[in-house]
């Protein structure tokens, strides 16, 4: 097989044993478990994999994890996703993998073109053109070129994502040398640890690199050291699990890509976390220079991941590129692997550490890589003597680069920690923590194991207060060089050479975009981030922003410091939006609440609505094959003209209780309550305290000091906390008990003329005659065998008696009423017929009357505004609104001239149906049964003043006359609803 | 997600709690002593620092108290946290 | 100014783009303007421009703490509109898109303005009454709003897939408002502050105001004080969304502002797939596909006052949510990066362009969708400085209303609670 050609003999965490068979780009490959899609394919000698962004130039793979700024690749069939890094995915059977925004292939594709215009389309050229005739004329085939992957365009068959809750006294993020023996030192004291790491399995850098712990091969000292985690109760350790989010008060959220639960395909972990160790490593700088995005040119950190973890060669003739000493330990790894290292290009004049055993190599001490050579793949490079100017070509197929190393300290970042520059590393290091965190090993820019060991232990005992004597012992290790590094933000630009040097390899921006950004007056980080797009792809610039940085440093001839740093921001890596939602989706995505008829409604037929609050109600009862008016009519004039029942359990519900309870209630509402008998109920209008129109209801007196008060359906949950607060924090010492009771209490409202014989039908003990039992009175007794609160309250006009019952007892009730309503031909109505009559009694519905500016005296509620009472909650607002304000809008009915036209609710009515500012609107318009003509209600400017003016009410296409009248149409004194 | 600490139920998430807004004064007993513009900035006119501001959060899924806190609106980080007396 | 074109294009490409200009000079800070305006956001940087082409006043500082273009404009979802419900906000918000329409070519930029229509997603009832008097009162003043059809609303919409009869908020209509556009909000910064540096107008960067300065016989403004040292102007203007009160409390002057954080995020970029704004209002999330790809996606604000420019973990899962819903396709997608921003909202939920009780002080502020009012915010503000007298399509937005408690409401609440 050709891929022996690419792969070690021995060695690396694969297995052998199991070959597994994937696709890329429609061509069948082989390769081991244990591979990323990205080694597997370097074993099988493929080094084009993906072409760029804007220039569509050929691409290879640059890192081996999730820095990965070049190959991204779109996952096909079930498990379809798109963009993901080429080093990230697993293969395993069946894997259908392509090349994202190329066509047909990597090899061969057609937007290459981009390459021979690539002078007209310098950073931000779009802002100076495709101006004429228009940005529109361009944009879909800009929008096409644009994007990378498809976008999935279905989920999962089957299983689902998860979201937990945990707290823990420690998490450590990231599971490599430091954040192990942090969670071992943790764990031995008992503390609650989470640690999670991105990888697949434990280890981080050490997976990757040879070395000997306590003697041992690193890899087995992780294992060893996993297994005594995993025994422990107090540890939770996750794998391919990202830290992502570090938000306020140490919550910080996890997604695990695959979690080993059946069916679960991602689960995310918010943890509140007591402390937060961030061993989150460091990431490799990328070093700028001409064509250093050839495929074959590759971090040099990636080059020792592929030869020792997965045992692959990525190439047959090396070069190391590298600002810094730990390109050394690479050196030393390639030699290890069978694949010719050709020499070192060290960056550095002034330091010479090439290790001891390394002496053989052929290094060039302050060259640099001019520029590479190929097109397709890399042939050779050009070093330049950074002294002399001298030029050497050098044939390879490989170059490893190494700008340095960052501390990963998105996260710290995230916490607010600010970062500040540190010369002697050339890179920003984590400084003071502002929450309960701390960065440890290379995070924190420790970079020998021993240093870094210690330093974890330590800061993992100063974040959980134990005495240093706690120390556990740590393994012996081998001696290791200090880092040193001289800074090398790019190679110096040769205009000569009209070939790009790639500061952001993902996005295409080279370092003349960032010079041209600079050359226009762009010079902020920020300017020259949006301005190029530098840092904004799929990997946020993970090996590239600081490159950005130094260039705007040396253009500016600042430090980079000075330059200061873009914002970290969440997510680490792209997380899946699935996995963030859990199981919060289809029926508990916004539970509904409902009441205990609700399922006999539905059994006969009723059309829910979502009626406020999370209700849902029945609209409306069609029977067969009835229009939607039809079924209104019918259901309004059953309550006009017989009977009619209403399931009104959804209204808010509260008992007020203590001495104080009347003069809470006459805080609450503009009217009066303080001569209410017991046994009575009235209307009572809130306000809140701007004088805008809150909600309404009815409250009855139960008691000397008791109160039963109703509120709209939409508004019990914050009429709730209105009172709760008026009382807690205004008026702490009344003494007043607020109990909801809204689901406690259920109800079946009986309405209709024939609705005093359905209460005799039922059978109770209540005296139901006009002169015992009032219109707004209460009535406590049995009705039709149950324990009832029967309420004399009408919002249809009509007389009603709305029975509450506990809400065990409802639907009992509410079979028993149909069966002993059938001589009454009784029949259920919905929100649709109370709507129709309360628009002919011209009674209020908020959210139809009320807009927010409308005042009680607009809607002639002037009635229900106390003269007497001193104080009520709005009261002065609604006052000085009044006052200045003269010009109101004010409630009125309106019968339009064409009495079969429905006009729209909202409507608007203007001056002469002139298209210009309106003077009111149409704000409820239904077909009256007891007129048999639309009838609507509005608010019209100075309307009270006006009536019997014809006014005109703006359609689109045309203009609807009517005629004004008083808000009410029916049953005008009220005399039904009293009878 | 804030963590507040509820003087009742101890440190809680934010999700259990509904916004009540900046704190204001206790309202007066006798609002007919106030002028208008005195009561037209009580009503509009909130304190908005950048830094600690107090305000009113209603542990509605919880014990049902009202608390104030006093939060810094710069970094969320949470001062202090009283229930009214 | 230099001229932007295919043409100018080629020829710089000639000389390897090295004989482009500067976008804005950076010349040294005066003693004395005739008009500072503090912040270099969208709407600082309009005023100055319509300062200086509408009233020819160019001796104008624009005084920035940061970078220019670095507030809201940097981190907005970039949809404009007109689609507003009542007489007071229609016509401003009419004008503001016209002005936008003729943006590019005025400004010599391409702001890759995309008129590509809004399609309100409509689940229930109330909210479709409400949407049905924004399409009314939208014809009164030409801001075109239609209704269509379910079907016709998924046929326009390819991954709207949820909403469907049996779920939980099943959609009931959508709305089309054909005006509303996105367009790239660094750009409409960056070519007002070019535009108006070509007028004269000064742009200083890194420039924190830190005092505003009163004269001390008749109490107008006379000045600031600033990091730079102090500046002398007889007028005033603060346009620093978000951070007015910050500005505005060094001289005690009250304002009914609170700021929040609104947030919002965009996915990986992928191919097209959505080629409108998407608005849901009944579950308060909205959406856009930008030119890159990216799907950048809006929600609520966060309740509490707040300076941070980052995300809460509830608001945002919240968001997510209610797309998943209408989107389901959109799990797999993934979040690339989140973002928030610091608004100031006025009492009644509706802009402040307005005089103030201090002579020579002006305030633009309570922007909630502000990106959309740039040019006309701009616009109006400049005439309001320039004339001393409110354009009458600010007019309602004078701080005067809350004298009279006579609130606009545009979103049918105040922000009291």
């Amino acid at each position: 097989m050709s891929k022996d050609l690419f792969r070690q003999t021995k060695g690396g965490l694969i297995d052998r044993n199991q070959t597994i068979t994937f696709q890329f780009n429609d061509t069948t490959y082989q390769g081991y478990s244990g591979d990323s899609l990205a080694s597997a394919l370097m074993a099988n000698g493929i080094y084009l994999t993906a072409r760029s962004f804007k220039y569509h130039r050929p691409r290879g793979i640059v890192g081996s994890g999730y820095e990965e700024p070049s190959s991204l690749v779109e996952l096909v069939g079930d498990e379809e996703s798109g963009n993901q890094p080429i080093t990230r995915v697993q293969i395993r059977p069946g894997l259908n993998a392509r090349s994202v925004n190329c066509w047909p292939s990597p090899n061969f594709d057609l937007m290459a073109i981009n390459q021979y215009i690539s002078k007209l389309i310098p950073a931000a050229f779009y802002y100076k053109t495709f101006k004429w005739p228009n940005w529109h004329f361009f944009e879909p085939s800009i929008r096409r070129a644009a994007g990378l992957a498809s976008a999935p365009n279905k989920t999962h068959h089957q299983g689902h994502y998860e979201t937990r809750n945990a707290h823990c006294d420690l998490l450590i993020v990231g599971a490599g040398p430091a954040g192990l023996i942090a969670a071992l030192q943790a764990a031995r004291s008992g503390a609650r640890v989470i640690l999670a790491d991105d990888g697949l399995e434990s280890g981080g850098s050490l997976l990757s690199q040879h070395l000997k712990i306590g003697g041992k091969e690193a890899i087995d000292w992780v294992r060893e050291t996993t297994a005594s985690l995993d025994a422990m109760d107090n540890v939770t350790r996750l794998t391919e699990a990202t830290v992502w989010a570090y938000r306020e008060h140490n919550l910080l959220v996890i997604t695990e890509r695959s979690p080993a639960t059946p069916n679960v395909f991602q689960r995310s972990w918010r943890v509140r976390a007591k402390q937060v160790l961030i061993a989150t490593g460091a990431i490799e700088r990328n070093l700028v220079f001409a064509n250093n995005d050839r495929p074959g040119v590759m971090m040099a950190s990636a080059i020792q991941s592929y030869v020792n973890r997965y045992a692959v060669k990525p190439g047959k003739r090396a070069v190391l590129f590298a600002n810094n000493s730990s390109i050394y330990a690479v050196a030393r790894d390639l030699k290890a692997s069978g694949v010719e290292l050709v020499a070192v290009i060290d960056s550095r004049s002034s330091v010479n550490d090439l290790p001891e055993d390394l002496q053989d190599i052929h290094v060039f001490r302050n060259f640099v890589v001019e520029q590479c050579h190929g097109t397709k793949h890399l042939s050779a490079i050009t070093i330049k003597n950074a002294a002399t100017g001298e030029t050497t070509k050098i044939v390879c197929d490989l170059l490893g680069v190494s700008g340095g190393w960052n501390p990963t300290v998105h996260l710290f970042s995230q916490s607010r920690g600010k970062v500040k520059y540190d010369a002697n590393l050339a890179t920003f290091i984590p400084g003071e923590a502002v929450q309960a965190c701390q960065c440890i090993g290379s995070a924190s820019a420790i970079f020998t194991l021993q240093q870094v060991m210690e330093d974890a232990v330590q800061k993992t005992l100063q974040a959980l207060d134990l005495d240093p004597g706690n120390a556990i012992l740590l393994p012996p290790l081998e001696p290791e060089a200090e880092y040193s590094i001289e800074a090398l933000w790019h190679v110096d630009l040769n205009e000569s050479l009209c070939s790009k040097s790639f500061i952001d390899i993902q996005n295409d921006v080279t370092l003349s975009d960032v010079h041209l950004a600079m050359r226009e007056g762009f010079d902020a980080v920020e300017h020259v981030k949006r301005y190029t797009t530098a840092g904004m792809g799929i990997d946020q610039g993970k090996t590239g922003n600081l490159n950005v940085i130094g260039a705007i440093a040396l253009k500016n001839g600042c430090e980079p410091d000075e330059v200061g740093t873009t914002t970290f921001r969440s997510p680490f890596v792209p997380i899946e939006f699935g996995a963030l939602t859990g199981i919060r989706e289809g029926s508990v995505y916004l539970p509904y609440r409902h009441t205990s008829i609700t399922q006999w409604n539905k059994d006969h037929g009723a059309k829910m609505y979502e009626s406020g609050a999370r209700w849902r109600r029945p609209g409306y009862y069609p029977r067969s094959d009835e229009l939607f008016q039809t079924t209104v009519n019918r259901e309004s004039r059953l309550v006009r003209e017989g009977l009619a029942v209403y399931d009104g359990a959804p209204l808010g519900k509260f008992e007020i209780k203590g001495p104080d309870a009347l003069k809470l209630i006459d805080m609450l509402y503009t009217n009066n309550f303080d001569n209410l008998k017991v046994g009575m109920g009235r209307y009572g209008l809130m306000l809140n305290e701007d004088g805008i129109i809150f909600d309404d209801g009815v409250t009855f007196k139960l008691a000397d000091n008791h109160y039963f008060m109703s509120t709209s359906t939409g508004n019990a949950d914050t009429v709730n906390q209105h009172m709760e607060f008026f009382l807690q924090t205004h008026r702490p010492d009344w003494r007043v008990k607020i109990t909801t009771i809204t689901t406690q209490w259920a109800n079946a409202t009986l309405c209709g003329p024939k609705a005093r014989e359905m209460m005799q039908a039922l059978g109770t003990d209540i005296d139901l005659s006009n002169e015992a039992f009032p219109f707004m009175a209460m009535r406590e007794g049995k009705v039709g065998g149950f324990q009832a609160r029967v309420c004399r309250v009408s919002f249809t006009g009509e007389l009603s008696f709305e029975i509450n019952v506990r809400s065990r007892d409802s639907l009992a009730l509410w079979e028993t009423i149909m069966e002993v309503g059938k001589p009454f031909n009784i029949s259920p109505v919905g929100s649709e017929s109370n709507h129709v009559l309360r628009v002919e009694k011209g009674f209020l519905s908020l959210g139809h009357e009320a807009d927010g500016t409308t005042t009680p005296q607009d809607l002639g509620l002037n009635w229900a505004m106390s003269k007497t009472k001193t104080d009520y909650i709005g009261k002065r607002a609604n006052e000085i609104r009044l006052a200045e304000n003269p010009s109101r809008w004010q409630l009125v009915g309106l019968l339009p001239d064409d009495p079969k036209e429905l006009v729209d609710e909202s409507a608007p009515i203007t001056p002469g149906g002139r298209r210009e500012s309106s003077e009111g609107f149409v704000t409820a318009c239904v077909w009256s049964v007891v007129h048999n003509r639309v009838i609507a209600l509005a608010l019209l400017e100075n309307g009270q003043h006006r009536m019997d003016e014809t006014i005109y009410i703006r359609r689109k296409d045309h203009v609807v006359t009517a005629k004004v009248t008083a808000p009410c149409f029916y049953d005008v004194k009220g005399q039904l609803l009293r009878s | 997600m804030l963590q507040i600490s509820c003087p009742f139920c101890g440190p809680r998430n934010e999700v259990e709690f509904v916004y009540g807004g900046p704190l204001k004064n206790r309202r007066p007993d006798d609002i007919s002593q106030i002028d208008d513009t005195t009561w037209i900035d009580y009503l509009t006119v909130p304190k908005n620092p950048l830094g600690p501001v107090q305000e009113r959060w209603w542990h509605v899924r919880g014990c049902g108290c009202w608390l104030t806190i006093t939060r810094d609106t710069r970094s969320h980080d949470i001062i202090e946290s009283e229930i009214e007396s | 100014m230099q001229s932007y074109s295919i043409f100018s294009l080629a020829r710089n490409a000639l000389s390897g783009h090295q004989n482009w200009s500067k976008a804005w000079r950076s010349p040294p800070l005066k003693k004395r303007y005739d008009v500072i305006i503090i912040g270099a956001g969208g709407h600082g940087l309009a005023t100055a421009y319509y300062l200086a082409k509408n009233h020819g006043i160019t001796n104008v500082a624009v005084l920035e703490k940061g970078w220019l273009g670095g507030g809201n404009i940097a981190r907005n979802t970039v949809t404009i509109r007109s689609n507003y419900m009542r007489d007071e906000s229609i016509p401003f918000y009419v004008k503001s898109v016209k002005l936008y329409e003729g943006l590019t070519k005025e400004l010599n930029y391409n702001l890759m303005y995309s008129k590509r229509s809004m399609i309100d997603v409509v689940q229930t009832y109330p909210k479709l009454r409400e949407i049905k008097r924004r399409m009314f009162n939208g014809d009164l003043h030409g801001s075109a709003y239609e209704r269509i059809e379910v079907d016709e609303l998924r046929r326009r919409i390819p991954p709207l897939t949820g909403g469907g009869p049996e779920s939980r908020l099943p959609i009931l209509a959508g709305m089309v408002h054909p005006s509303a556009a996105v367009c790239r909000h660094d750009a409409v910064a960056w070519s007002y502050a070019r535009a108006a540096d070509d007028r004269g107008v000064e742009i200083h960067q890194n420039t924190e105001v830190l005092q505003l300065l009163r004269d001390s016989t008749d109490g107008s403004i006379n000045g600031v004080e600033t990091n730079r040292g102090t500046v002398y102007a007889d007028k005033v203007a603060v346009v620093v969304s978000g951070h007015t009160t910050s500005i505005t409390d060094t001289i005690g002057l009250k304002l009914p502002l609170k700021s929040f954080n609104l947030s919002a995020f965009v996915s990986e970029p992928v191919k097209p797939i959505i080629d409108v704004i998407v608005n849901c209002p009944d579950i308060g999330v909205y959406l856009n596909q930008s030119d890159k790809g990216e799907l950048v996606i809006g929600g609520a604000p966060d309740a509490g006052q707040s300076f941070r420019r980052d995300i809460k973990q509830q608001v945002f899962e919240d968001a997510v949510c209610s797309m998943l819903e209408l989107f389901p396709s959109f799990k797999r997608l993934k979040l690339m990066r989140q973002w928030g921003g610091t608004l100031d909202i006025a009492h009644d939920a509706t802009p402040i362009v307005s005089q103030t009780d201090v002579q020579g002080l002006y305030v633009s502020a309570g922007w909630w969708g502000g990106f959309k009012a740039v040019p006309a915010g701009g616009y109006t503000l400049a005439h309001l400085i320039a004339k001393n007298e409110q354009h009458e399509l600010t007019a309602p937005f004078s701080l005067n209303r809350f004298k009279r408690l006579d609130f606009i409401l545009e979103a049918g609440t105040t922000t009291a609670t």
